[in-house]
């Protein structure tokens, strides 16, 4: 049986340009959430997220002239594609492109791109739209720069799931490795809709913070008595995936194993999950089964754990439920970054990563008055240092779409 | 140079990120200066943004150099 290892990280989020400026941001305890300042916020509900400063974009890897055409989530997608293929040191060339793919996806894509372009046609008539709108605002559009960009020849694709997109890339690139239609797999995905579409929008559906705009680091707080809603946070995340004897015959560095993927759907309502958590259960289940660890086994959950006042406690109850809560320690790295929509889940996947690798789980923040009395260690406010060897992560997206990930050495 | 070279050579260098000094007269914008299908519509737009004329489809498909787009705005320019 084919297995599949990372061997490359990349990614840019509110705590940081890389990978090592923002893990250690993120076991310090550091928040990325701050007031929005790109736009005026003024009669918005929702006056924070968790931006990037436009200073923190390298036009090295992404020159001004090319970010101006294509949309913000391209470019961060770049950013971070970037940094995962260097660090993996994998050059793709002659026959070895062929076997070598791109899944980066987003879950809303140009949106920006999209709301300018129609202000132009509204005001300006049609021989104003920009040659570049359709190609700058189309999601699979990154996955297509990064194969031009580094010759990937492979399987080209982009999953659109919502705030799960990017765990179901990864695990979808997982099963292409292991199913031996590619021997590697640039995977993960990028957001970046904090613009007035985008906050309006999910205002509209009552899903963000509106109750700390005086307080933005407050605002994002899992399983908290006083959270009302996800902070929004803009960014990207990539790995390198790659069959573990095409890893070892080049001595490229191992971060670690995919052990088992899971997916399911809800088939209960657009934005709400199931309310018995049967959807997130299933997914952790069918995940949990391919990667043949006990329950037992898993010491650690990387939690979706979005600071929403109905999703928290029903991820909560479906983890107790299949996995115990002896010696479990689960938290959610929302608290700090925000919620990353497509991007989240490959963000995550890098620092369940990273955590393996240092052996230090991170905190979640602003957990002030747990609204539960599990004893689940849910990591308050200070990250710890433990060794795990097994870890679950978890995405779940409107639609009632479910992807779970099991990580391990 | 004429007024009108001047601001047709500052709207290439802005788009194409082409240096000034490398840009001569006959150089054709794709295959000299690195531009794709993609770039020269949205070079045409500027054009007729800073010139404040329409270049109808047919003309535009004909401007492939500096010179040619001088030459069609010193013809059709307000």
């Amino acid at each position: 049986m084919r297995r599949v290892v990372v061997t490359g990280l990349g990614t840019i989020n509110p705590l940081g340009n890389n990978v090592k400026s923002s893990w250690n941001s993120l076991i310090n305890s550091k928040s990325g959430i701050s007031k929005i300042t790109n736009f005026e916020v003024d009669n918005y509900p929702c006056k924070i997220a968790g931006s990037i400063d436009n200073a923190k974009i390298n036009d090295e890897i992404v020159s001004l002239r090319d970010q101006r055409k294509v949309d913000r989530f391209i470019t961060l997608g770049l950013i971070a594609a970037d940094e995962a293929i260097k660090d993996s040191g994998f050059v793709s060339e002659n026959e070895k492109s062929f076997r070598s793919g791109v899944m980066v996806g987003s879950g809303i894509g140009g949106l920006d791109t999209i709301y300018r372009n129609s202000s132009i046609l509204d005001n300006q008539g049609l021989r104003k739209i920009s040659p570049f709108f359709i190609p700058s605002s189309l999601i699979n559009l990154l996955s297509g720069h990064i194969s031009i960009k580094y010759n990937l020849k492979g399987p080209n694709s982009s999953p659109v799931t919502a705030c799960a997109t990017g765990t179901h890339a990864i695990g979808d690139s997982f099963t292409i490795i292991k199913n031996n239609k590619a021997d590697v797999m640039v995977c993960g995905g990028a957001e970046a809709a904090i613009c007035p579409l985008g906050i309006s929008g999910f205002s509209a559906a009552r899903a963000l913070c509106d109750t700390f705009n005086d307080q933005p680091e407050k605002g994002s707080r899992p399983w908290d008595k006083d959270r009302s809603g996800f902070v929004m946070g803009e960014g990207a995340g990539v790995l390198v995936l790659e069959e573990l004897e095409h890893a070892k015959k080049r001595n490229a560095n191992i971060y670690g194993e995919i052990k088992g993927y899971g997916m399911s759907g809800d088939a209960f309502h657009i934005t709400k999950p199931s309310e018995d958590g049967n959807g997130g259960y299933r997914a952790m289940e069918m995940a949990l089964q391919e990667s043949r660890l006990n329950s037992d086994q898993i010491e650690y959950v990387n939690a979706h754990g979005t600071s929403t006042p109905v999703g928290d406690m029903i991820e909560l109850f479906a983890v107790e439920k299949l996995l115990g809560n002896k010696n479990l320690c689960m938290s959610s790295n929302k608290s700090a970054i925000g919620h990353l929509l497509g991007a989240a889940g490959a963000v995550e996947a890098i620092f369940s990563f990273k955590s393996i690798e240092t052996k230090t789980l991170p905190p979640t923040l602003n957990l002030d008055k747990p609204d539960t009395k599990s004893s689940i260690n849910l990591i308050p406010h200070t990250s710890i240092s433990k060794s795990v060897n097994n870890i679950i992560s978890n995405s779940f997206g409107f639609g009632g779409t479910n992807a779970s990930l099991v990580f391990g050495i | 140079m004429s007024d009108i070279e001047e601001r047709v050579k500052k709207i290439v260098v802005e788009h194409l990120g082409v240096e000034e000094t490398k840009i001569q007269s006959d150089s054709k914008f794709i295959d000299d200066l690195g531009a794709d299908s993609l770039d020269t519509v949205e070079l045409v737009m500027a054009f007729e943004e800073e010139f404040g004329c329409e270049i109808p489809d047919d003309a535009a498909e004909k401007i492939v150099t500096l010179k040619d787009a001088v030459t069609y705005l010193s013809a059709n320019s307000n």
